[in-house]
């Protein structure tokens, strides 16, 4: 129990994050409305994400270095819940803008870089799926992991806010700052963006821990082969 | 129509016919206050504990299989 403090810790703050989410004050905007509690859950996909393919990419270079195949397990277990968590973002985010924008799919320079970042994700996945031998395919798809994720950064981070974007914090437009209440929705947004990424480490835990065993099982298969 | 059947559309009509007069006595309304919103938090609060139950139980589940391998 004592080391799965983290995973108590997520429960509680996503507890949290529902029942503040709903109840708390929020700024009273035209267009938003009440949609802005929005914000307390589809940003910390995003967030979520971001930390999972930091992750990967982590452990792609660890890789690189120690050649373990443990790391390139991680690498791929990270990624994985890494492009949930996205997809989630971009389909909660066409629900947030076909109420505030007018159409779910809007062309907007935010909503097109997650596309490309996410596809760019996909190809991850795409390339472990095409090689058979394993040593190949993990020291291929940590290369291509590091161009992932160096690909994603701009695509998320940068372009939005070098154009002009309706998205809340790019081309120009703040992220919370043009609310009065900012710091009372930082009080649910950041405890949010921690549960949510504390449960997307779990989950991906559990997935590395289901490898670990499969691979295991294939190693006494083999001796018993022998 | 059974007898256990008859039982039951009893119970459930009395049911029906005692909360329909009893509607000026003070109940707890909470749940129905503030356009309803707490029930929406209700609903989204069982389904997150009921993914989150679901995640412990597959934890769980990897943990056995993980006992029962040999250790290296």
């Amino acid at each position: 129990m004592k080391k799965n403090w983290w995973k108590v810790l997520s429960i509680v703050l996503l507890i949290y994050t529902v029942i503040g989410g709903f109840l708390f004050n929020v700024p009273r905007l035209t267009i938003v409305n009440e949609t802005i509690r929005a914000l307390y859950f589809h940003v910390p996909m995003w967030f979520g994400m971001v930390f999972m393919f930091l992750a990967s990419t982590y452990h792609a270079v660890l890789y690189l270095r120690k050649s373990q195949t443990i790391y390139d397990n991680y690498s791929n277990s990270f990624a994985t819940v890494g492009l949930f968590l996205g997809l989630l973002g971009i389909v909660t985010g066409m629900i947030w803008a076909n109420y505030t924008w007018g159409s779910p799919w809007h062309g907007d320079p935010k909503q097109n870089g997650a596309a490309i970042a996410l596809l760019v994700y996909f190809a991850y996945f795409i390339l472990r799926g095409s090689i058979t031998n394993n040593e190949q395919k993990a020291r291929l798809s940590a290369v291509y992991n590091i161009f992932a994720f160096t690909a994603m950064v701009p695509l998320i981070f940068i372009i939005p806010r070098m154009t002009s974007s309706m998205h809340p914090g790019s081309g120009g437009n703040p992220g919370f700052n043009m609310y009065d209440l900012d710091s009372k929705m930082r009080m649910v947004f950041y405890p949010a963006v921690i549960g949510w990424s504390l449960m997307g480490r779990w989950v991906a835990t559990v997935l590395i821990r289901i490898q670990i065993v499969k691979e295991k099982i294939e190693d006494l298969e083999d001796e018993q082969v022998q | 129509m059974n007898k256990f059947n008859k039982i039951l559309a009893l119970v459930f009509f009395s049911t029906i016919a005692l909360s329909a007069s009893a509607q000026e006595a003070e109940m707890a309304d909470t749940m129905r206050a503030n356009g309803k919103i707490y029930v929406v938090v209700a609903i989204v609060l069982v389904i997150l504990l009921g993914l989150i139950s679901y995640l412990i139980s597959i934890d769980r589940k990897v943990r056995n299989l993980e006992k029962r391998l040999p250790k290296k």
